[in-house]
């Protein structure tokens, strides 16, 4: 069967199926296990009620806990064990990592894209979402500007390949060098500084999101304060920086942690621009060179990729839990 | 806001420059893919995209022999045209090209400026003219093989859909036209194996039904969330918000075991699968907070009139929710269109199988590493449904992440 062919079946077997779960266990639920009539209608109609979340939410809480949920708690401990999976290690495989000087590379490549691209994309979304914001154009400009979110980091690596091409007539970067009389380089491949030419493809990816949502924080500014600043005579720079951003503070932490989780689970730019070499490795490149040869110590990286993001995980829970409130 | 744009216009062209350039600078990268996707592969490697509308310069090397050598007083003449021999036509389809310099060996191919006379060792002679017609004389009848003839030509822009037919065919336009007479056309070629269109359909194929099946598991769950009351309601809230950002770096191996354990092992099967369990959370997340938005009348009216919860649900709420549906199925569309991780893991890495993404990373940049209008070519080909999906749903992608992140 073509795979085509079976995409379409899976389609209608999941939409139908979907549907019909959701129909019949409801029918099922009002009809026969606690039908609304007889001696107990009453109390029939408030059980099959209080039984009825739960047939909402069952096939979702069934998926995450397959798909989400056991993955943490199995990689947690397929990580105890030895590259075969047969023999129990303890902290083996953390200990092993620890003292491989790729995995601490990784580890210190990591830390620099967290604390790299977060803040550059940050501030460039902010400023481009100031500037834009009482421009006649700006719609457009905004837009090409997002437009890179809707590539493949994949794509975008290409993209930026053709960039830092060493020969000057294919890559703009040598191209602008040759016109002054340099020597071609290779971007990716000088060491230390290749990580931040690989950071910028995704902060060229990431600004268009923070500017996104940042603007939309700048339009929701009160305009008393903004005009209570201009009569109180605050130029335009004062304006931005004591009036507009203490204001959306909030927001401006939502967008850094949200590409800061990104940042840690990007594998693609690294993987498809040097492959982890010349120095640029990081823990998620790191883990797929692992993959399918050691699965102990792949599964050990993720987990401290996990580790890592823990923190901003506590804080989202928090920060929904008391918009709840 | 008169008090800043009155106060100084200069400010004002200040801020349009600088977004002018940061919108070209966000737009260069992107161009000159596209630019380079459309030319000629020899044009690409002779100058850069920048200037594809301009003439570009490249060396030609060819043979003289038009004609067989004939007597002329002395000497021995072949003339001819150095542009309408058939090694130099077939790099030149647009024609237009004129010659600016030719030289006699390999190692000055542009020695002597067009128009001119050169002067072999052996007291040849040879003059290239700028229309490309040639004259070269000998003292002797020449033997073997005709002489060689280096020029430099500019050409003019050559803008081709040849990169993108390679691209999706795997066959270069020679083997294609020696297929067109075989009788196999483009179409067929397509469809045949190796080709990036084959990797193009697996994309969508893995990419449809992971869009349509979360959102509906994900809007029954959203909906128990925002409006019914139950015992472990702000638990699964905080597991859902919770599970948003595992790293799915960790979700890999187990699954990949249990898929294998349970008979799915690496298949579509599988990968629907598991981009349903991992776009969940996102899709209950944000389709709760909408719903959770939603006038509280209008439920309690319904409720009143004795609607259950199900009618309610499928008639009331899914259809107001459409705005909050339709960011989420673009958010994965996107996600798993782009998607090279899962991709990797829970497909086969065959070629029947294969993903644009995967091929593109493990496949072109590998192998074909230095062939750029192919490589162009096969990142626009991934790049264009996205970009075109992200251009008409902007409004609602927009939506979907101010519900997301800003709340």
């Amino acid at each position: 069967m073509s795979p085509l062919v079976q995409g379409l079946l899976t389609i209608l077997v999941g939409v139908f199926g979907c549907v019909g779960y959701f129909y019949a266990a409801n029918l099922l639920l009002d009809r026969v296990v606690f039908p609304a009539r007889g001696p107990d209608q009453g109390r029939n109609i408030n059980r099959a009620n209080s039984v009825r979340p739960w047939l909402f939410v069952l096939p979702a809480v069934l998926a995450l806990s397959v798909y989400l949920v056991y993955p943490v708690v199995g990689s947690l401990w397929r990580s105890l064990f030895n590259r075969a999976g047969s023999e129990f290690v303890g902290l083996g495989n953390y200990a092993a990592l620890f003292q491989d000087s790729a995995f601490r590379l990784a580890l210190m490549n990591n830390a620099l894209w967290a604390l790299v691209v977060p803040a550059v994309s940050t501030f460039l979304g902010l400023l481009i979402a100031q500037l834009t914001d009482r421009l006649a154009w700006g719609n457009i400009a905004k837009s090409l500007i997002f437009m890179p979110m809707a590539i493949s980091f994949v794509g975008a690596s290409l993209i930026w390949k053709f960039v830092y091409a060493g020969n000057p007539d294919i890559g703009i970067l040598n191209a602008v060098r040759d016109t002054f009389g340099l020597a071609p380089v290779d971007p990716v491949q000088i060491p230390f500084w290749n990580n931040l030419f690989l950071m910028v493809i995704l902060i060229w990816i990431q600004t268009g999101f923070a500017m996104v949502i940042l603007s939309a924080a700048l339009r929701g500014i009160p305009e008393e304060t903004v005009e209570a600043a201009i009569i109180d005579g605050a130029g335009p720079l004062q304006l931005f920086f004591r009036i507009k951003v203490p204001q959306i503070v909030g927001t401006i932490l939502v967008v850094w942690t949200t590409i800061t989780i990104l940042v840690l689970k990007v594998f693609d730019i690294v993987y498809t621009m040097t492959g982890g070499n010349f120095g640029t490795q990081i823990l998620p490149s790191y883990m797929m060179s692992l993959m399918f040869r050691d699965d102990g110590r792949a599964t050990a990286v993720a987990v401290v990729i996990m580790i890592v993001v823990l923190p901003v995980m506590i804080w989202n829970i928090r920060q929904a839990r008391q918009e709840m409130r | 806001m008169q008090g800043i744009a009155g106060q100084a216009p200069a400010l004002k062209w200040a801020v349009n420059i600088a977004v002018a350039l940061l919108v070209i600078a966000w737009m260069v990268p992107t161009l000159g893919l596209l630019v380079s996707s459309f030319r000629d592969r020899d044009q690409i490697s002779a100058s850069g995209w920048w200037r594809a509308p301009i003439a570009v310069e490249m060396t030609f090397r060819t043979r003289a022999d038009d004609t067989p050598a004939r007597i002329e007083g002395e000497s021995w003449v072949i003339e001819g045209n150095v542009l309408a021999t058939s090694e130099v036509a077939a790099r030149l389809q647009g024609g237009g090209a004129r010659v600016t310099a030719f030289g006699l060996t390999a190692r000055e191919p542009a020695a002597f400026p067009a128009g001119t006379q050169a002067t072999t060792r052996d007291g040849d002679t040879l003059s290239v003219r700028a229309d490309g017609s040639y004259r070269y004389t000998a003292a002797s009848q020449p033997t073997g093989q005709a002489p060689r003839v280096y020029f430099a030509a500019l050409t003019p822009p050559d803008l081709t859909l040849d990169n993108y037919m390679t691209v999706l065919t795997a066959q270069d336009a020679e083997r294609r036209a020696a297929a067109e007479v075989r009788g196999v056309g483009f179409w067929q070629l397509m469809f045949s194996d190796g080709g990036i269109f084959r990797n193009f359909i697996n994309t969508f194929t893995v990419t449809i039904p992971a869009t349509i099946i979360p959102i509906l598991i994900a809007a029954f769950a959203a909906y128990a969330l925002a409006w019914m009351e139950f015992p472990g309601r702000a638990l699964l809230i905080a597991a859902v918000v919770g599970l948003l950002v595992v790293p799915l770096q960790l979700a890999l191996v187990p699954l990949l075991n249990l898929h294998n354990r349970i008979g799915i092992g690496q298949s579509f099967v599988g990968i629907w699968l598991a981009h349903t369990g991992f776009g969940l959370p996102l899709a209950i997340y944000l389709l709760r907070n909408y719903m959770a938005g939603l006038p509280r009348d209008i439920i309690e009216s319904a409720r009143v009139d004795g609607a259950t919860d199900f009618q309610i649900f499928t008639r009331i709420i899914l259809p107001l929710s459409f705005p909050a549906l339709a960011s989420f199925a673009i958010f994965q569309f996107l996600w798993t269109w782009n998607d090279l991780l899962v991709a990797k893991v829970f497909l086969p890495s065959d070629d029947t199988s294969r993903v644009m993404t995967v091929r593109i990373a493990d496949d072109l940049l590998g192998s074909r590493g230095g062939d750029w209008g192919i490589l162009a070519a096969a990142a626009f080909v991934s790049i264009a449904v996205p970009v075109l999906v992200f251009f008409t749903m902007q409004r609602y992608l927009v939506r979907g992440l101010l519900a997301g992140s800003v709340k």
